[in-house]
Protein backbone atom coordinates (compact mmCIF):
# COMPACT_ATOMS: atom_id res chain seq x y z
CA UNK A 1 0.00 0.00 0.00
CA UNK A 2 1.48 3.38 -1.27
CA UNK A 3 1.16 6.30 1.68
CA UNK A 4 2.19 9.71 1.45
CA UNK A 5 4.20 11.28 4.65
CA UNK A 6 2.87 14.62 5.34
CA UNK A 7 6.26 16.41 4.56
CA UNK A 8 5.15 15.06 0.38
CA UNK A 9 1.62 17.11 1.14
CA UNK A 10 1.61 19.43 -1.84
CA UNK A 11 -1.71 20.51 -4.05
CA UNK A 12 -3.54 17.87 -6.30
CA UNK A 13 -1.78 14.85 -4.30
CA UNK A 14 -4.18 12.00 -4.21
CA UNK A 15 -4.76 10.31 -0.48
CA UNK A 16 -7.80 8.31 0.91
CA UNK A 17 -9.58 9.92 3.63
CA UNK A 18 -12.24 8.08 5.15
CA UNK A 19 -12.44 5.84 2.61
CA UNK A 20 -13.12 8.11 -0.22
CA UNK A 21 -10.29 9.23 -3.12
CA UNK A 22 -9.23 12.72 -2.36
CA UNK A 23 -7.54 15.31 -3.50
CA UNK A 24 -5.20 18.16 -1.89
CA UNK A 25 -6.10 21.54 -2.71
CA UNK A 26 -4.72 23.52 -0.12
CA UNK A 27 -1.73 22.40 2.29
CA UNK A 28 -0.40 24.83 5.46
CA UNK A 29 2.07 24.09 7.92
CA UNK A 30 1.10 25.10 11.17
CA UNK A 31 4.23 24.97 13.53
CA UNK A 32 4.18 26.73 16.84
CA UNK A 33 8.49 27.51 17.52
CA UNK A 34 8.44 24.90 20.46
CA UNK A 35 5.78 22.33 20.10
CA UNK A 36 3.98 19.71 17.55
CA UNK A 37 3.54 20.63 14.05
CA UNK A 38 0.58 20.04 12.33
CA UNK A 39 -0.63 20.23 8.17
CA UNK A 40 -3.34 21.98 8.10
CA UNK A 41 -5.44 20.73 4.80
CA UNK A 42 -7.96 21.17 2.75
CA UNK A 43 -9.44 18.18 0.59
CA UNK A 44 -11.47 18.14 -2.33
CA UNK A 45 -13.60 14.76 -2.30
CA UNK A 46 -12.81 13.55 -6.08
CA UNK A 47 -16.49 11.55 -6.12
CA UNK A 48 -18.38 14.33 -4.85
CA UNK A 49 -16.49 17.80 -5.18
CA UNK A 50 -16.97 18.41 -1.53
CA UNK A 51 -14.26 19.99 0.45
CA UNK A 52 -13.41 18.86 3.80
CA UNK A 53 -10.58 20.45 6.30
CA UNK A 54 -8.26 18.24 8.43
CA UNK A 55 -5.36 18.59 10.55
CA UNK A 56 -2.76 16.14 10.00
CA UNK A 57 0.38 15.47 13.00
CA UNK A 58 3.07 16.19 11.01
CA UNK A 59 5.24 12.80 10.18
CA UNK A 60 1.87 11.19 10.34
CA UNK A 61 1.31 8.85 6.42
CA UNK A 62 -1.84 8.86 4.53
CA UNK A 63 -2.87 6.51 2.36
CA UNK A 64 -2.43 7.21 -1.53
CA UNK A 65 -5.35 6.98 -3.76
CA UNK A 66 -4.99 4.79 -6.84
CA UNK A 67 -6.37 7.82 -8.83
CA UNK A 68 -5.02 9.10 -12.19
CA UNK A 69 -6.46 11.63 -15.00
CA UNK A 70 -6.56 10.61 -18.18
CA UNK A 71 -7.65 11.93 -21.75
CA UNK A 72 -10.33 9.18 -23.29
CA UNK A 73 -13.31 9.82 -25.89
CA UNK A 74 -16.96 9.44 -25.50
CA UNK A 75 -18.47 7.05 -27.48
CA UNK A 76 -22.25 6.14 -26.33
CA UNK A 77 -24.57 5.34 -23.62
CA UNK A 78 -26.53 2.54 -23.32
CA UNK A 79 -28.59 4.31 -21.10
CA UNK A 80 -27.17 2.55 -17.66
CA UNK A 81 -23.58 3.69 -18.12
CA UNK A 82 -21.65 5.79 -20.64
CA UNK A 83 -18.51 4.33 -22.48
CA UNK A 84 -15.46 6.42 -23.09
CA UNK A 85 -12.33 4.95 -24.67
CA UNK A 86 -8.46 5.16 -24.95
CA UNK A 87 -7.64 6.29 -28.45
CA UNK A 88 -4.43 4.91 -27.79
CA UNK A 89 -5.10 1.75 -26.22
CA UNK A 90 -8.25 1.46 -27.62
CA UNK A 91 -9.72 0.10 -23.62
CA UNK A 92 -13.31 1.14 -23.32
CA UNK A 93 -14.40 2.06 -19.84
CA UNK A 94 -17.88 3.00 -18.61
CA UNK A 95 -18.95 5.04 -15.94
CA UNK A 96 -22.12 4.91 -14.21
CA UNK A 97 -24.68 7.91 -13.41
CA UNK A 98 -23.06 9.37 -10.24
CA UNK A 99 -19.29 9.40 -11.99
CA UNK A 100 -21.03 10.80 -15.01
CA UNK A 101 -23.43 13.87 -12.80
CA UNK A 102 -24.32 17.07 -14.10
CA UNK A 103 -22.30 16.58 -16.91
CA UNK A 104 -24.30 14.17 -18.79
CA UNK A 105 -25.58 17.59 -20.62
CA UNK A 106 -22.06 18.02 -21.85
CA UNK A 107 -21.26 14.87 -23.68
CA UNK A 108 -20.92 14.82 -27.28
CA UNK A 109 -20.04 11.49 -29.30
CA UNK A 110 -16.12 11.87 -30.36
CA UNK A 111 -15.42 14.79 -28.02
CA UNK A 112 -12.33 14.36 -25.74
CA UNK A 113 -12.97 14.00 -22.15
CA UNK A 114 -10.77 14.16 -19.22
CA UNK A 115 -12.14 10.66 -17.07
CA UNK A 116 -11.04 10.46 -13.30
CA UNK A 117 -10.31 6.68 -12.45
CA UNK A 118 -10.01 5.30 -9.21
CA UNK A 119 -8.19 2.03 -9.21
CA UNK A 120 -9.73 1.73 -12.98
CA UNK A 121 -13.16 2.84 -12.57
CA UNK A 122 -14.71 6.17 -13.90
CA UNK A 123 -15.63 8.59 -10.62
CA UNK A 124 -15.77 11.60 -12.69
CA UNK A 125 -15.70 13.12 -15.98
CA UNK A 126 -14.84 16.72 -16.97
CA UNK A 127 -16.62 17.38 -20.78
CA UNK A 128 -13.84 19.57 -23.11
CA UNK A 129 -14.34 23.66 -22.03
CA UNK A 130 -16.20 24.16 -25.02
CA UNK A 131 -18.58 21.94 -26.55
CA UNK A 132 -20.62 22.34 -29.81
CA UNK A 133 -23.98 21.35 -29.58
CA UNK A 134 -27.57 21.31 -31.90
CA UNK A 135 -30.43 23.12 -31.13
CA UNK A 136 -33.53 20.89 -30.91
CA UNK A 137 -36.39 23.26 -29.33
CA UNK A 138 -36.60 27.20 -28.88
CA UNK A 139 -38.82 29.64 -30.33
CA UNK A 140 -38.76 31.13 -33.61
CA UNK A 141 -35.91 33.15 -34.68
CA UNK A 142 -36.10 36.81 -34.77
CA UNK A 143 -34.50 37.80 -37.94
CA UNK A 144 -32.91 41.31 -38.01
CA UNK A 145 -32.50 41.33 -34.03
CA UNK A 146 -28.68 41.27 -33.66
CA UNK A 147 -28.71 43.39 -30.73
CA UNK A 148 -28.29 40.46 -28.01
CA UNK A 149 -30.66 41.56 -25.46
CA UNK A 150 -32.49 39.55 -23.69
CA UNK A 151 -32.05 36.19 -25.45
CA UNK A 152 -34.34 32.98 -24.87
CA UNK A 153 -33.69 29.16 -23.53
CA UNK A 154 -32.78 26.28 -26.11
CA UNK A 155 -32.90 22.67 -25.88
CA UNK A 156 -30.15 20.96 -27.54
CA UNK A 157 -29.71 17.68 -28.64
CA UNK A 158 -27.98 16.59 -25.79
CA UNK A 159 -30.65 17.79 -23.49
CA UNK A 160 -28.60 20.79 -22.24
CA UNK A 161 -30.53 24.00 -21.58
CA UNK A 162 -28.58 27.04 -22.82
CA UNK A 163 -30.16 30.93 -22.98
CA UNK A 164 -29.07 31.91 -26.90
CA UNK A 165 -29.61 35.23 -28.71
CA UNK A 166 -33.11 35.58 -30.07
CA UNK A 167 -31.88 35.39 -33.74
CA UNK A 168 -30.62 31.84 -33.03
CA UNK A 169 -32.86 29.28 -34.68
CA UNK A 170 -34.02 25.44 -34.13
CA UNK A 171 -31.46 23.39 -35.88
CA UNK A 172 -28.41 25.50 -35.93
CA UNK A 173 -25.67 24.88 -34.05
CA UNK A 174 -23.61 26.75 -31.13
CA UNK A 175 -20.64 26.45 -29.41
CA UNK A 176 -21.01 26.32 -25.52
CA UNK A 177 -18.73 27.28 -22.47
CA UNK A 178 -19.53 24.19 -20.46
CA UNK A 179 -17.53 25.55 -17.05
CA UNK A 180 -20.14 28.31 -17.23
CA UNK A 181 -23.03 26.91 -19.13
CA UNK A 182 -23.42 30.14 -21.54
CA UNK A 183 -23.35 30.20 -25.08
CA UNK A 184 -20.31 31.62 -27.21
CA UNK A 185 -21.41 31.82 -30.51
CA UNK A 186 -22.95 30.21 -33.65
CA UNK A 187 -21.02 27.41 -35.27
CA UNK A 188 -21.61 25.94 -38.72
CA UNK A 189 -22.38 22.91 -39.60
CA UNK B 1 13.78 32.37 -15.79
CA UNK B 2 12.90 34.63 -13.32
CA UNK B 3 13.91 32.82 -10.20
CA UNK B 4 17.13 34.92 -10.12
CA UNK B 5 15.55 37.77 -8.58
CA UNK B 6 14.21 38.97 -5.35
CA UNK B 7 10.83 37.98 -4.06
CA UNK B 8 11.09 41.43 -1.69
CA UNK B 9 9.87 44.46 -3.69
CA UNK B 10 12.96 47.02 -3.31
CA UNK B 11 10.43 49.04 -1.52
CA UNK B 12 10.37 46.16 1.17
CA UNK B 13 13.96 45.83 1.04
CA UNK B 14 14.47 49.72 2.33
CA UNK B 15 11.71 49.51 5.02
CA UNK B 16 13.63 45.77 6.02
CA UNK B 17 16.87 48.27 6.41
CA UNK B 18 14.68 50.92 8.39
CA UNK B 19 12.99 48.41 10.84
CA UNK B 20 17.10 47.00 11.49
CA UNK B 21 18.27 50.43 12.18
CA UNK B 22 15.34 51.46 14.70
CA UNK B 23 16.35 48.51 16.56
CA UNK B 24 19.73 49.06 16.66
CA UNK B 25 18.80 52.04 18.02
CA UNK B 26 16.15 50.73 20.77
CA UNK B 27 18.96 48.99 22.07
CA UNK B 28 21.85 51.55 21.95
CA UNK B 29 19.64 53.66 23.68
CA UNK B 30 19.44 51.08 26.85
CA UNK B 31 23.17 50.53 26.53
CA UNK B 32 22.25 46.65 25.92
CA UNK B 33 24.77 45.67 23.33
CA UNK B 34 25.32 44.06 19.76
CA UNK B 35 26.93 40.51 19.94
CA UNK B 36 28.11 38.24 17.25
CA UNK B 37 28.15 34.68 17.88
CA UNK B 38 29.20 31.61 15.53
CA UNK B 39 26.36 30.24 13.30
CA UNK B 40 28.48 26.80 12.80
CA UNK B 41 28.65 24.65 15.88
CA UNK B 42 30.03 21.44 17.17
CA UNK B 43 26.83 21.15 19.59
CA UNK B 44 23.20 21.05 17.91
CA UNK B 45 19.86 22.10 19.18
CA UNK B 46 18.54 18.68 20.80
CA UNK B 47 14.85 19.64 21.03
CA UNK B 48 12.92 17.27 19.30
CA UNK B 49 10.10 19.61 17.30
CA UNK B 50 13.26 21.33 16.19
CA UNK B 51 15.56 19.59 12.71
CA UNK B 52 18.75 21.10 12.39
CA UNK B 53 21.31 21.41 9.72
CA UNK B 54 23.89 19.17 9.86
CA UNK B 55 27.18 19.63 7.59
CA UNK B 56 28.81 17.01 5.53
CA UNK B 57 32.16 16.24 5.65
CA UNK B 58 34.28 15.96 2.65
CA UNK B 59 36.09 12.65 1.34
CA UNK B 60 38.42 15.47 0.02
CA UNK B 61 39.03 17.02 3.16
CA UNK B 62 42.93 16.88 4.38
CA UNK B 63 41.59 17.69 7.69
CA UNK B 64 39.23 15.42 10.22
CA UNK B 65 36.46 17.02 10.67
CA UNK B 66 33.16 16.35 12.98
CA UNK B 67 29.70 17.18 11.80
CA UNK B 68 29.11 20.65 12.67
CA UNK B 69 25.70 22.15 13.17
CA UNK B 70 24.06 25.08 11.86
CA UNK B 71 22.09 26.91 14.60
CA UNK B 72 18.74 26.84 15.48
CA UNK B 73 19.06 29.95 17.73
CA UNK B 74 22.01 31.80 18.95
CA UNK B 75 20.62 31.01 22.94
CA UNK B 76 23.38 28.97 24.13
CA UNK B 77 26.48 30.96 23.04
CA UNK B 78 24.90 34.40 23.80
CA UNK B 79 24.25 32.08 27.49
CA UNK B 80 27.92 31.57 27.66
CA UNK B 81 28.43 35.11 27.51
CA UNK B 82 26.19 36.13 29.91
CA UNK B 83 28.24 34.06 32.35
CA UNK B 84 31.20 35.20 31.20
CA UNK B 85 30.11 38.31 32.38
CA UNK B 86 29.12 40.38 29.17
CA UNK B 87 25.67 41.91 31.06
CA UNK B 88 22.77 43.00 28.92
CA UNK B 89 23.19 41.87 25.18
CA UNK B 90 21.24 41.36 21.59
CA UNK B 91 21.77 40.15 18.84
CA UNK B 92 19.96 39.86 15.00
CA UNK B 93 21.30 36.45 13.14
CA UNK B 94 20.19 33.98 10.74
CA UNK B 95 19.27 30.99 12.22
CA UNK B 96 18.28 27.76 10.37
CA UNK B 97 15.49 25.12 10.89
CA UNK B 98 15.51 21.87 8.20
CA UNK B 99 11.82 21.33 7.09
CA UNK B 100 10.39 24.58 8.03
CA UNK B 101 8.40 25.94 4.61
CA UNK B 102 5.53 27.70 4.39
CA UNK B 103 3.44 31.16 4.47
CA UNK B 104 5.11 32.28 7.71
CA UNK B 105 8.28 29.66 7.86
CA UNK B 106 11.47 29.62 5.74
CA UNK B 107 14.27 27.13 6.65
CA UNK B 108 16.43 30.04 7.05
CA UNK B 109 15.27 32.98 8.97
CA UNK B 110 16.99 35.76 11.18
CA UNK B 111 15.81 35.95 14.87
CA UNK B 112 16.17 39.12 17.37
CA UNK B 113 17.45 37.98 20.21
CA UNK B 114 18.42 39.46 23.77
CA UNK B 115 19.14 39.22 27.45
CA UNK B 116 18.52 41.56 30.31
CA UNK B 117 20.27 40.94 33.45
CA UNK B 118 18.22 41.03 36.87
CA UNK B 119 14.64 40.58 34.57
CA UNK B 120 11.89 37.86 34.94
CA UNK B 121 9.94 37.08 31.89
CA UNK B 122 7.39 40.11 33.07
CA UNK B 123 9.92 42.54 33.64
CA UNK B 124 11.25 41.64 29.86
CA UNK B 125 7.78 40.92 28.60
CA UNK B 126 7.33 44.78 29.57
CA UNK B 127 10.33 45.81 27.47
CA UNK B 128 9.14 43.60 24.48
CA UNK B 129 6.20 45.62 24.48
CA UNK B 130 8.06 48.61 24.68
CA UNK B 131 9.80 47.59 21.82
CA UNK B 132 6.91 46.45 19.71
CA UNK B 133 4.93 50.36 20.20
CA UNK B 134 8.53 51.93 19.52
CA UNK B 135 8.91 50.55 16.07
CA UNK B 136 5.13 49.93 15.03
CA UNK B 137 4.57 53.60 15.73
CA UNK B 138 6.15 54.53 12.27
CA UNK B 139 3.68 51.52 10.82
CA UNK B 140 0.37 50.96 12.01
CA UNK B 141 -2.14 51.97 15.27
CA UNK B 142 -2.00 49.57 17.66
CA UNK B 143 -4.37 48.51 20.06
CA UNK B 144 -4.24 48.45 23.75
CA UNK B 145 -1.82 45.26 25.04
CA UNK B 146 -3.18 42.07 26.34
CA UNK B 147 -1.73 39.88 28.88
CA UNK B 148 -3.07 36.33 29.94
CA UNK B 149 -1.82 33.58 31.62
CA UNK B 150 -1.62 30.10 29.25
CA UNK B 151 -4.25 28.68 31.74
CA UNK B 152 -6.60 31.96 31.28
CA UNK B 153 -6.07 31.99 26.97
CA UNK B 154 -7.18 28.29 27.19
CA UNK B 155 -9.94 28.42 29.46
CA UNK B 156 -11.02 31.89 27.51
CA UNK B 157 -10.23 31.43 24.02
CA UNK B 158 -10.92 27.24 23.56
CA UNK B 159 -12.58 26.87 27.24
CA UNK B 160 -10.77 24.00 28.42
CA UNK B 161 -8.41 23.96 31.32
CA UNK B 162 -4.94 22.64 30.11
CA UNK B 163 -3.95 21.93 33.39
CA UNK B 164 -6.98 20.16 34.70
CA UNK B 165 -8.53 18.73 31.52
CA UNK B 166 -8.11 14.90 30.98
CA UNK B 167 -6.91 14.09 27.65
CA UNK B 168 -10.11 13.24 26.65
CA UNK B 169 -11.70 16.53 27.31
CA UNK B 170 -8.50 18.03 25.24
CA UNK B 171 -9.49 16.33 22.69
CA UNK B 172 -13.92 17.22 23.15
CA UNK B 173 -12.35 21.15 23.19
CA UNK B 174 -10.75 20.37 19.87
CA UNK B 175 -13.70 18.62 18.70
CA UNK B 176 -16.21 21.42 19.83
CA UNK B 177 -13.71 23.84 18.10
CA UNK B 178 -14.26 22.17 14.69
CA UNK B 179 -10.95 20.41 13.99
CA UNK B 180 -10.65 17.33 12.46
CA UNK B 181 -7.44 15.94 13.24
CA UNK B 182 -5.59 12.89 12.13
CA UNK B 183 -3.05 11.29 13.68
CA UNK B 184 -3.40 12.01 17.58
CA UNK B 185 -2.78 9.55 19.92
CA UNK B 186 -5.23 8.54 22.45
CA UNK B 187 -5.85 7.94 25.59
CA UNK B 188 -5.85 4.18 25.42
CA UNK B 189 -4.56 1.44 27.65
CA UNK B 190 -1.97 0.29 25.56
CA UNK B 191 -0.29 4.11 25.19
CA UNK B 192 -0.59 4.58 28.97
CA UNK B 193 0.73 1.51 30.45
CA UNK B 194 3.99 3.35 29.17
CA UNK B 195 5.83 5.85 31.21
CA UNK B 196 4.70 9.12 32.25
CA UNK B 197 7.10 11.07 29.94
CA UNK B 198 4.75 9.67 27.01
CA UNK B 199 1.77 10.84 28.42
CA UNK B 200 3.04 14.09 28.87
CA UNK B 201 4.23 14.32 25.43
CA UNK B 202 0.81 13.04 23.90
CA UNK B 203 -0.95 16.16 26.12
CA UNK B 204 1.56 18.19 25.19
CA UNK B 205 0.38 17.67 21.16
CA UNK B 206 -2.81 18.06 22.01
CA UNK B 207 -2.53 21.56 23.74
CA UNK B 208 -0.38 22.20 21.41
CA UNK B 209 -3.33 21.88 18.88
CA UNK B 210 -5.55 23.93 20.99
CA UNK B 211 -2.86 26.63 20.58
CA UNK B 212 -2.06 27.00 16.90
CA UNK B 213 -5.70 26.01 15.70
CA UNK B 214 -7.99 27.23 18.15
CA UNK B 215 -6.20 30.13 20.46
CA UNK B 216 -4.12 31.80 18.54
CA UNK B 217 -7.21 32.00 15.39
CA UNK B 218 -9.19 33.93 18.41
CA UNK B 219 -6.92 36.06 19.96
CA UNK B 220 -7.85 39.92 19.92
CA UNK B 221 -6.26 41.88 16.45
CA UNK B 222 -4.24 44.38 15.93
CA UNK B 223 -2.68 44.23 19.48
CA UNK B 224 -0.03 42.80 21.25
CA UNK B 225 -0.85 40.04 22.91
CA UNK B 226 1.10 38.27 25.35
CA UNK B 227 0.77 34.64 26.83
CA UNK B 228 2.66 33.70 29.83
CA UNK B 229 3.60 30.66 32.65
CA UNK B 230 3.46 28.05 30.25
CA UNK B 231 2.73 24.05 32.01
CA UNK B 232 5.86 22.81 33.45
CA UNK B 233 6.40 20.37 31.00
CA UNK B 234 6.49 22.59 27.82
CA UNK B 235 9.20 24.71 29.59
CA UNK B 236 12.02 24.67 27.18
CA UNK B 237 15.06 26.69 28.59
CA UNK B 238 12.75 28.59 31.02
CA UNK B 239 13.10 28.36 34.98
CA UNK B 240 9.86 26.39 36.32
CA UNK B 241 8.56 28.03 39.63
CA UNK B 242 7.31 25.85 42.12
CA UNK B 243 2.90 25.81 42.47
CA UNK B 244 -0.01 24.44 42.29
CA UNK B 245 0.63 23.61 39.66
CA UNK B 246 4.33 23.97 38.90
CA UNK B 247 4.78 26.44 35.82
CA UNK B 248 7.47 27.52 33.21
CA UNK B 249 8.34 30.86 33.71
CA UNK B 250 8.04 31.27 29.56
CA UNK B 251 6.27 33.84 27.62
CA UNK B 252 5.37 34.10 24.00
CA UNK B 253 3.97 36.92 21.74
CA UNK B 254 1.38 37.36 19.34
CA UNK B 255 0.23 40.09 17.16
CA UNK B 256 -2.65 39.06 14.74
CA UNK B 257 -2.58 35.44 15.20
CA UNK B 258 0.85 35.15 13.89
CA UNK B 259 3.38 33.77 16.87
CA UNK B 260 6.40 36.50 17.20
CA UNK B 261 8.33 35.89 20.13
CA UNK B 262 8.99 33.55 22.75
CA UNK B 263 10.92 34.62 25.89
CA UNK B 264 12.08 32.65 29.13
CA UNK B 265 13.10 33.85 32.60
CA UNK B 266 16.39 31.27 32.06
CA UNK B 267 16.84 28.32 33.43
CA UNK B 268 20.15 28.67 35.45
CA UNK B 269 20.31 25.42 37.02
CA UNK B 270 23.25 23.13 35.14
CA UNK B 271 22.32 20.00 36.82
CA UNK B 272 18.19 20.35 35.72
CA UNK B 273 19.76 21.52 31.91
CA UNK B 274 21.76 18.61 31.92
CA UNK B 275 18.85 16.73 32.99
CA UNK B 276 16.60 18.29 30.16
CA UNK B 277 19.01 17.83 27.47
CA UNK B 278 19.36 14.15 28.27
CA UNK B 279 15.54 13.90 28.06
CA UNK B 280 15.10 15.81 25.05
CA UNK B 281 17.89 13.21 23.59
CA UNK B 282 15.57 10.13 24.91
CA UNK B 283 12.89 11.66 23.52
CA UNK B 284 14.89 11.82 19.84
CA UNK B 285 16.06 8.02 20.26
CA UNK B 286 11.98 7.24 21.03
CA UNK B 287 10.78 8.91 18.00
CA UNK B 288 13.78 7.81 15.70
CA UNK B 289 14.91 11.36 15.44
CA UNK B 290 18.75 11.23 14.55
CA UNK B 291 20.80 11.97 17.98
CA UNK B 292 21.80 15.71 18.40
CA UNK B 293 25.45 16.33 20.88
CA UNK B 294 24.78 18.28 23.77
CA UNK B 295 26.18 21.53 24.15
CA UNK B 296 28.67 20.55 27.23
CA UNK B 297 30.01 24.57 26.57
CA UNK B 298 26.60 25.96 27.69
CA UNK B 299 26.47 22.98 30.88
CA UNK B 300 30.15 24.24 31.95
CA UNK B 301 28.71 27.97 31.52
CA UNK B 302 25.81 27.43 34.05
CA UNK B 303 28.07 25.61 36.75
CA UNK B 304 30.38 28.55 36.21
CA UNK B 305 27.33 30.89 37.08
CA UNK B 306 24.39 32.43 34.78
CA UNK B 307 23.17 35.83 36.15
CA UNK B 308 19.50 35.76 36.73
CA UNK B 309 18.40 37.29 33.62
CA UNK B 310 15.42 36.45 30.74
CA UNK B 311 15.85 36.54 27.47
CA UNK B 312 13.53 36.59 24.02
CA UNK B 313 13.69 35.65 20.39
CA UNK B 314 11.39 37.91 18.43
CA UNK B 315 11.18 36.44 14.59
CA UNK B 316 12.80 39.36 12.83
CA UNK B 317 11.46 38.69 9.27
CA UNK B 318 7.48 37.58 11.09
CA UNK B 319 7.60 41.11 12.78
CA UNK B 320 8.63 42.97 9.39
CA UNK B 321 5.64 41.26 7.89
CA UNK B 322 3.44 41.75 10.57
CA UNK B 323 3.94 45.51 10.30
CA UNK B 324 3.87 45.91 7.00
CA UNK B 325 0.97 43.32 6.43
CA UNK B 326 2.76 40.98 3.65
CA UNK B 327 0.81 37.74 3.95
CA UNK B 328 3.57 35.44 2.86
CA UNK B 329 6.95 35.51 4.37
CA UNK B 330 8.74 35.74 0.69
CA UNK B 331 7.52 38.87 0.49
CA UNK B 332 9.89 40.09 3.26
CA UNK B 333 12.91 38.03 2.26
CA UNK B 334 15.24 38.74 -0.72
CA UNK B 335 15.48 34.63 -1.74
CA UNK B 336 13.61 32.54 -0.01
CA UNK B 337 15.04 28.84 1.06
CA UNK B 338 13.66 27.81 -3.44
CA UNK B 339 15.90 30.73 -4.97
CA UNK B 340 19.01 30.90 -2.42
Amino acid sequence: MATYSTSEFKNGLKLMIDGHPCSITENELVKPGKGQAFNRVKLRNLKTGRVVEKTFKSGESVEAADVMETDMQYLYTDGEAWYFMDTNTFEQVGADETAVGENIKWLVEQDMCAVTLWNGVPIAITPPNFVVLEITETDPGLRGDTSGGGGKPATCNTGAVVRVPLFIDQGETIKVDTRTGEYVGREKK
Amino acid sequence: MTTWQPTASLEMLQTRARLLSKLRAFFADKDIYEVQTPVLSHAGNTEPSIETFVTQQSEHSKYPLQPSFLNTSPEFAMKRLLAAGSGSIYQITPVFRQGEQSKKHNPEFTLLEWYRLNFDHHALMGEVNLLIRFIAKDFLAMGRSHFYSYQDAMIKFADVDPFTASIEELKAATVKAGIDVVGMEENTSETFSLETSHQESCRNGWLDLLMCQVVEKNLPLNCPVFIYDYPASQAALAKIRKGSPDVAERFELYINGVELANGFHELSDAAEQAERFKKEQQIRKERGLPGIPADTHLIAALKHGLPDCAGVAIGFDRLLMVLTGAQHINDVLTFPFDRA
